[in-house]
């Protein structure tokens, strides 16, 4: 493909002939420090820390709501939650730790890492960047807010019809869980647009597909899943917001309507939905495991393509949530086929992480031990998934504490285990100072066992019968002991975080005093790593690289910019890390700017639900500033030309370095030939 | 990875061949291009999961009142769809009208095209008030539940159409719609091509299959 003669194609979203500042309402914000450079920002760092300081923010909110589930139920006839408030409390308990905590810490990882790990500067949109994590806020906030304005949602996550309707659920709760659920929808969407677009057109010379980092592969799969899976549940959502608002007969059993219509579409969405919190957590550990096994991934395109097939056929296994529900044996025995092959290409990941490490020189270091629990746990959880693929025992499990001790294994042992592992493997490459490994290792000891304990006992509850969603439990049943032990447990996950807390601020203030007031910065490449991210300095420079990077080694590019091969196929160093990192000392670099509109428009969402909820002038109110943002946006320049950082002689390519002349033009093919 | 790279020894920093303001992507669309299109495809399965509650409920009048399909008035619905298929021709027009340069006969097309579209939309209103007059509304049923918001859906994407030609009218205009926004005017193109082929599908699951 000769694209070399295409010129400039990205137009900037408003520059005209006319004035640079098309809508006087805001002067464009400069700030660099402060809140207000939070608030403004577009840069997808900083986008990515606050998903990620948000998400542990709501993950507070969801495990207090957790202890309080797991307090009620330490002995029989608990009598802490009445049976109402035990069904909001597991509700919101369930929706924040999904749509607020585990989407957005993958949101985060992804944010951060994914411009770095192709070589871009920043991601295709940056204001929607920002946008979307506006709109999770919101959303979050407004599902939030259901605790202050009377009655939380009581319909559990997956808000069965008619169950849901206004009949049996007369409060507002309900109504405040589709309007924040919408919000963060539309934070989803549109960071599916702008991470796929990313991926697929900033990748930097020489980064064709397939020598893409495998945690940057499994995001495009995540973002085409929440691409196709957000946009169902936003359709049901409406239906069951018209049904519930303004009285439409969806859900209505008593006008004929079908509960199935809401299980069928959520589940469409639900089960992609477990594949969207996963994959990101899949990405990461393959990415710390060949960095701390010092091998290459092992079967780096099976690993692609086991991710792409699960992206795949997530969408044909929706039904094996719904054995119990009537839907016939034809469909059951479809959905439980489909069920067990997926079990497949998960089953081709976790071998390839265990070949990954075998002969290795494994560094037990604390991000290693978490992606190697991760793998143990998964197993054990993809295991009793697999026994639910199994129709005739599902029906057993239905409904009962294995169920929760399921998800809670892939989910918290899956995708939690390796986002903490993430923060230790990743902190000094966002913050720019460690976190202890001791400290990491006590926190991943303490969370394993406290881990085990809660999750493990609800295999052999579940199995003795204990029904989920039920407030309490009578003596004799002989639940006692299990239930008992996985409270206990359920106080050392909580004693492990706030070892993770103390990890955090310890670490903080010893990098404070060791750079005796200076800006933190950590050594390059601390962990002999091997993907792009670490060619940057740390913490990250605002505009990432200072030169784009030219990938001549393919995967493991960094990797091969330090080492290779001799004769006998034994590695040999040839450059250190301080040869090859960057300095991130450049200061001309061209960046998107800041703007207030993205955070405009999502100021005007949660009076929007609110209004539709209790007045629907107040979401008049809303929906004018949410236009209105929209049109400041729109006419806004997405470069401010005026001040920033500017280019020095705009057009020209940047000549900071030595240019290798003669190879420019065979690297550009190269990055074009795809 | 061949020999000869591997002789030349480590890659301290990067020769640089690629220029931060003007990137070329590497699939050789616009970001702006590539994204319309990827929300497009996020769009069909919007109307994939109402397109299917409609099929599902269509002959469902439990409740009481007439079904969608008995009070259709077909030969008028059919009018207005050819209206709004015209308009895609016209937005054709449009974007190549725009692309030569002709920037005065791009504004009086993508006029049109909205005129268009509000025809259709008026059209779309009148009709919702004939059902609401013959008793059938919103919350009479479960089919026409479904119906108004499938359609409803639809002309809201219709309405969000309209505005993005007006606000190119006006940019037009002021002379802010030059060859240089051409591609703009194509991606809105996209869009609203996207909202008649949907309702070409709508059109005839609703109104043509009995």
């Amino acid at each position: 493909m000769a694209l070399t003669e295409t010129g400039p194609l990205a137009l900037p979203s408003g520059d005209g002939a006319g004035s640079p500042r098309p809508l006087g309402v805001f002067a464009r914000p400069r700030t660099t420090h402060g809140w207000r450079s939070w608030v403004t920002t577009v840069d997808h760092k900083k986008i990515g820390i606050m998903y990620g300081a948000t998400a542990l923010f709501f993950f507070l909110v969801g495990g207090m709501e957790a202890l309080l589930i797991r307090l009620q139920l330490a002995t029989p006839n608990g009598k802490l939650l009445s049976a109402d408030l035990y069904n909001q409390v597991f509700t919101m308990h369930g929706t924040t730790m999904v749509f607020l905590v585990v989407m957005p810490l993958g949101a985060g990882f992804m944010n951060y890492l994914v411009p770095l790990q192709i070589g871009a500067r920043d991601v295709a949109f940056p204001r929607l960047n920002a946008f979307g994590f506006w709109c999770f806020l919101a959303g979050g906030l407004v599902l939030n807010s259901s605790w202050l304005l009377g009655h939380a949602p009581d319909g559990g996550w997956f808000m069965y019809a008619p169950n849901s309707g206004v009949q049996f659920s007369p409060t507002h709760g309900i109504d405040f869980w589709n309007m924040g659920l919408l919000f963060t929808g539309i934070a989803s969407l549109t960071g599916a647009i702008n991470l796929i677009t990313t991926v697929l057109n900033m990748r930097a010379p020489g980064m064709s597909m397939f020598k893409m980092p495998v945690f940057t592969w499994m995001t495009l799969v995540t973002q085409f899943l929440l691409l196709f899976a957000i946009p169902v549940l936003t359709a049901a959502q409406f239906l069951l917001m018209f049904d519930r608002l303004f009285g439409a007969k969806f859900f209505d059993v008593s006008a004929g309507a079908d509960p199935l219509l809401w299980e069928n579409l959520f589940w469409i969405f639900g089960h992609p939905e477990v594949y969207i919190m996963i994959l990101p957590a899949f990405g990461l550990v393959s990415e710390i495991l060949p960095v701390f096994s010092r091998k290459p991934i092992f079967g780096y395109p099976f690993m692609v393509f086991s991710g792409i097939a699960i992206g795949v056929m997530g969408w044909g296994v929706w039904a094996h949530h719904m054995f119990a529900s009537g839907i016939g044996p034809y469909s059951v025995a479809a959905f439980s086929m489909s069920t067990m092959l997926i079990a497949v290409p998960t089953g081709i990941k976790v071998f390839n992480w265990i070949a990954t490490m075998w002969g290795g020189q494994v560094r037990f270091k604390a991000p290693m031990l978490y992606a190697i629990g991760m793998v143990a746990m998964f197993t054990v959880g993809g295991l009793s998934g697999v026994t639910h693929a199994v129709s005739p025992a599902d029906t057993q499990q239905t409904d009962t504490y294995y169920i929760v001790a399921h998800f809670h294994y892939v989910l918290f042992g899956g995708a939690l285990f390796v986002f903490v592992g993430g923060f230790y493997y990743y902190w000094p490459k966002v913050f720019g100072y460690f976190l202890s490994d001791a400290g990491g290792k006590l926190n991943f000891w303490i969370l394993f066992v406290g881990f085990n304990m809660t999750f493990g006992p609800m295999h052999i509850l579940g199995l003795r019968g204990q029904p989920r969603r039920v407030y309490t439990y009578r003596s004799n049943y002989g639940y006692e002991f299990w239930n008992m032990v996985s409270t206990i447990g359920a106080i050392i996950i909580g004693i492990s975080f706030l070892v993770l807390m103390a990890n955090i601020a310890i670490g903080y203030a010893r990098a404070k005093r060791l750079s005796a007031g200076g800006p933190l910065t950590a050594p390059p490449d601390p962990w002999d790593a091997r993907s792009l991210e670490w060619l940057t300095a740390n913490p990250t420079p605002v505009h990432n690289f200072d030169r784009v990077p030219t990938i001549r080694f393919g995967l493991d590019e960094l990797f091969y910019r330090k080492y290779r091969e001799d004769e006998g196929g034994r590695l040999v160093r040839v450059a250190t890390a301080e040869e090859v990192v960057e300095k991130g000392d450049r200061t001309d670099v061209h960046l998107p700017s800041p703007s207030y509109w993205p955070i405009v428009v999502a100021f005007g969402l949660p009076f929007v639900g609110w209004g539709l909820i209790y007045n629907l002038w107040l979401a008049l109110v809303g929906g004018a500033v949410v236009v209105l943002g929209i049109f400041g946006w729109a006419l806004e320049p997405s470069v401010d030309d005026e001040g920033g950082p500017l280019h020095p002689d705009h057009g020209q390519p940047p000549t900071t370095g030595e240019s290798g002349a003669a190879e420019a033009p065979v690297e550009q093919e190269a990055a074009l030939v795809d | 990875m061949t020999d000869a790279t591997l002789a030349e020894g480590p890659v301290v920093v990067a020769p640089g061949d690629y220029d931060d303001d003007h990137p070329v992507t590497n699939t050789g669309l616009s970001n702006n291009k590539l994204a319309m299109w990827v929300f497009l495809a996020s769009e069909c399965l919007l109307f994939g999961g109402l397109i299917s509650t409609y099929l599902l409920y269509k002959d469902n009048n439990i409740s009481g009142g007439p079904l969608p399909r008995q009070i259709y008035d077909i030969p008028f619905t059919s009018i207005s769809s050819f209206v709004l298929l015209t308009s895609s021709l016209t937005m054709v027009l449009a974007v190549s009208a725009i692309a030569r340069g002709e920037e005065r006969r791009g504004r009086t097309w993508l006029a049109t095209t909205a005129g268009l579209g509000m025809v259709f939309i008026s059209g779309q209103v009148y009709e919702f008030q004939t059902f609401v007059r013959e008793g059938m509304g919103f919350t009479t049923n479960a089919a026409s539940s479904a119906f108004f918001t499938l359609t409803g859906f639809h002309g809201v994407h219709v309405t969000m159409g309209i505005i993005m030609l007006v606000s190119l009218v006006v940019l037009s205009l002021r002379g802010r719609l030059g060859v240089e926004r051409a591609e703009t005017v194509e991606i809105v193109g996209l869009y609203w091509h996207f909202v008649d082929v949907v309702w070409i599908l709508i059109f005839t699951v609703v109104y043509l299959i009995p």
